[in-house]
């Protein structure tokens, strides 16, 4: 399917954003990479224009829970946006652990997984929406 | 502010006449609180420490609305709000602590640094680092020409606000970039490129950075090579000195791999004639260090320093800088390319990266031409796959193509080095004990990218 790649507003990293590039191409996925620092109004505009089946969203500077919300409030206030899946993982918060609450925020907001760095988890959500296929 | 005042490089260069290396933590906190908890912590560790304010991710990139925003809600940030907080809360934050013993560098990785540079300089400061190509192509969207521009202004101010004594101070963060897989050819030839930029704009104190890389012999060329390009292109009269950076990819998640690597950037520092070192931390691979954390690193690196005795003479028949080597070559090439297109560094550099001669490997940015690529040979030296449009050859070696498990071993060429125990992974540099080692709980297992 046709997955769409982006880096959270204020994070500038990039290696892994290079890195889930090529592992989800390797996947069979079709991706389209947006880079880093993408706010959400690019973010959204991105997704008009491409028409992704998931957005992934990967963050590791510690401003993922809250880069994160606004990402995904913008895209659900869209109606023809509501319903792409979205996916966010990394390094979400700068305590180093998953933070329950900042989790459950995001998930209400419409993001459908809020991931940590478990590349097998990002495997598994993408594999149960592939349409009918065998994941790979 | 106190009314004595050394400037940030006259204090290095001091520092390096008394056979001292400068060690700098990288450290920022929202809360002024414990940002000037951190800055006197930095200044008690028992090294000779320049003290840094790392400025936030949202001011870095421009948002001061949600800088503000987070301020308000008592958010915690990932560095100081430096254009939110009052400058009088910043000024008292580093009342008493800044002095001609201890300089303060603001940090921040701005692609568009003028309200950061008019907020240092409203809080008394006057060094800070980054550059128009350094801190735009591999961190984000904004235009490079925007970059540019934004850069000269920022030097024009930061110049044009000297306090009688001061002497304002830019560091060049090119030596970096992505943090690893570049050749450092490149590395070299932008610290010195976006040096003379920095120069060209009215600033008379600068330093050059250099990244740690993949091999130690390899990253003494390259310091020595960037002590003689800076030597011979910028203008007489601009003080400089060379920072070089502990590396800066994928870290060690052991506290002996880290402390490991650590102390062989402080030897190479040492080796190669650099006069400061910005340090990294065992917590990271983890989190955001503490400051805790940070004074043992610094404390750490200045003990290895002391015990690494002088460098080398670089300039004797058989010194090291005797023939130059290959990463002097190379930078040599690109810097004189870009100079011949035009003498005006901010038309050059811009025009370099759209002709394809400048072209930062892996870097995703729309101005990037994208078609360099590097690896780590056989030797553990950094070499060029592909050098696309650049006017230098890429090496021989046949590249395989870049696949995810390929990229993940490449960027963990490091880590695995360190994080396994072999005696000495610095291929026979001789290596005193490590100062401290910390035991820690066991790092989580999983991959991280970062």
């Amino acid at each position: 399917m046709k997955i769409l790649l982006s880096g959270t507003a204020s994070d500038s990293h990039t290696w892994n954003l290079v890195y889930l590039q090529l592992f989800l191409g390797e996947l069979g996925h079709e991706v389209v990479g947006l880079g880093p620092c993408v706010d959400a109004e690019e973010l959204a505009d991105a997704c008009r224009r491409h028409a992704p089946d998931a957005v992934v969203l990967s963050s590791v500077n510690g401003h993922g829970y809250r880069d994160g919300l606004a990402a995904v409030r913008r895209l659900r206030a869209e109606p023809a946006l509501a319903a792409v899946p979205v996916v966010i993982g990394g390094k979400l918060g700068v305590a180093g652990r998953p933070q329950e609450t900042e989790t459950a925020r995001l998930l209400r907001a419409g993001c459908d997984a809020v991931l940590g760095d478990d590349l097998d988890a990002l495997r598994g959500f993408l594999a149960a929406r592939v349409h009918g296929g065998v994941p790979a | 502010m106190t009314a004595r005042h050394v400037s940030f490089g006259a204090f290095v260069a001091a520092a390096a006449d008394a056979g001292r290396l400068v060690v700098q933590p990288r450290m920022g906190f929202g809360d002024p609180r414990l940002m000037r908890a951190g800055l006197e912590r930095t200044r008690a560790a028992t090294a000779t420490t320049a003290g840094t304010l790392t400025v936030d991710s949202y001011t870095r990139v421009g948002d001061l609305a949600a800088a503000r925003a987070a301020v308000a809600d008592g958010a915690r940030l990932n560095g100081y709000p430096i254009a939110t907080h009052p400058a009088a809360v910043t000024r008292a934050l580093l009342a008493g602590l800044v002095d001609e013993g201890f300089p303060v560098q603001v940090r921040h990785g701005s692609a568009r640094p003028e309200a950061i540079v008019r907020a240092l300089t409203a809080a008394g400061l006057d060094a800070t680092e980054g550059g128009p190509v350094s801190y735009c192509l591999p961190y984000g969207r904004t235009p490079l020409r925007r970059s540019v521009a934004a850069w000269a202004r920022a030097c024009e101010l930061l110049a044009g606000a000297v306090r009688p004594g001061a002497v304002p101070h830019v560091e060049s963060f090119g030596g970096c970039l992505l943090g690893q897989l570049c050749p450092p050819g490149l590395l070299v030839a932008l610290s010195v490129l976006e040096c003379l930029f920095f120069a060209q704009h009215g600033i008379r104190s600068v330093s050059l950075s250099y990244a740690q890389q993949t091999h130690p012999g390899q990253d003494e060329e390259a310091v020595r090579a960037l002590r003689r390009l800076a030597a011979e292109f910028l203008p007489a009269g601009v003080d400089h000195h060379v920072v070089l950076y502990t590396y800066m990819g994928v870290y060690p998640r052991t506290p002996h791999g880290a402390t490991r690597l650590l102390e062989a950037s402080a030897r190479l520092a040492v080796r190669s004639g650099a006069g400061r070192l910005i340090v990294k931390t065992t917590a990271e691979a983890h989190r955001i260090p503490t400051v805790e954390e940070n004074v043992r690193a610094l404390e750490t690196a200045a003990a290895a320093a002391a015990l690494a005795g002088p460098p080398a003479a670089p300039d004797g028949p058989d010194g090291p800088d005797a023939d130059g080597g290959e990463v002097l070559a190379e930078a040599r090439t690109l810097i004189e390319t870009v100079l011949d297109l035009d003498d005006d560094l901010s038309r050059a550099l811009p025009a370099a990266f759209a002709r394809g001669l400048l072209d930062v490997p892996f870097c995703l940015h729309p101005d990037n031409p994208g078609r360099s690529r590097g690896l780590v040979d056989p030797t553990g030296r950094l070499r060029w796959a592909a050098t696309g449009g650049m006017p230098i050859g890429a090496d021989a070696t046949t590249a395989a193509p870049l696949t995810a498990d390929g990229l993940l071993a490449a960027l963990h060429h490091v880590v695995r080095r360190y994080d396994s125990a072999p005696p000495n992974p610095e291929d026979g540099h001789a290596r005193p004990p490590a100062a401290r080692l910390t035991v820690r709980p066991p790092a989580p297992t999983s991959t991280t990218v970062t």
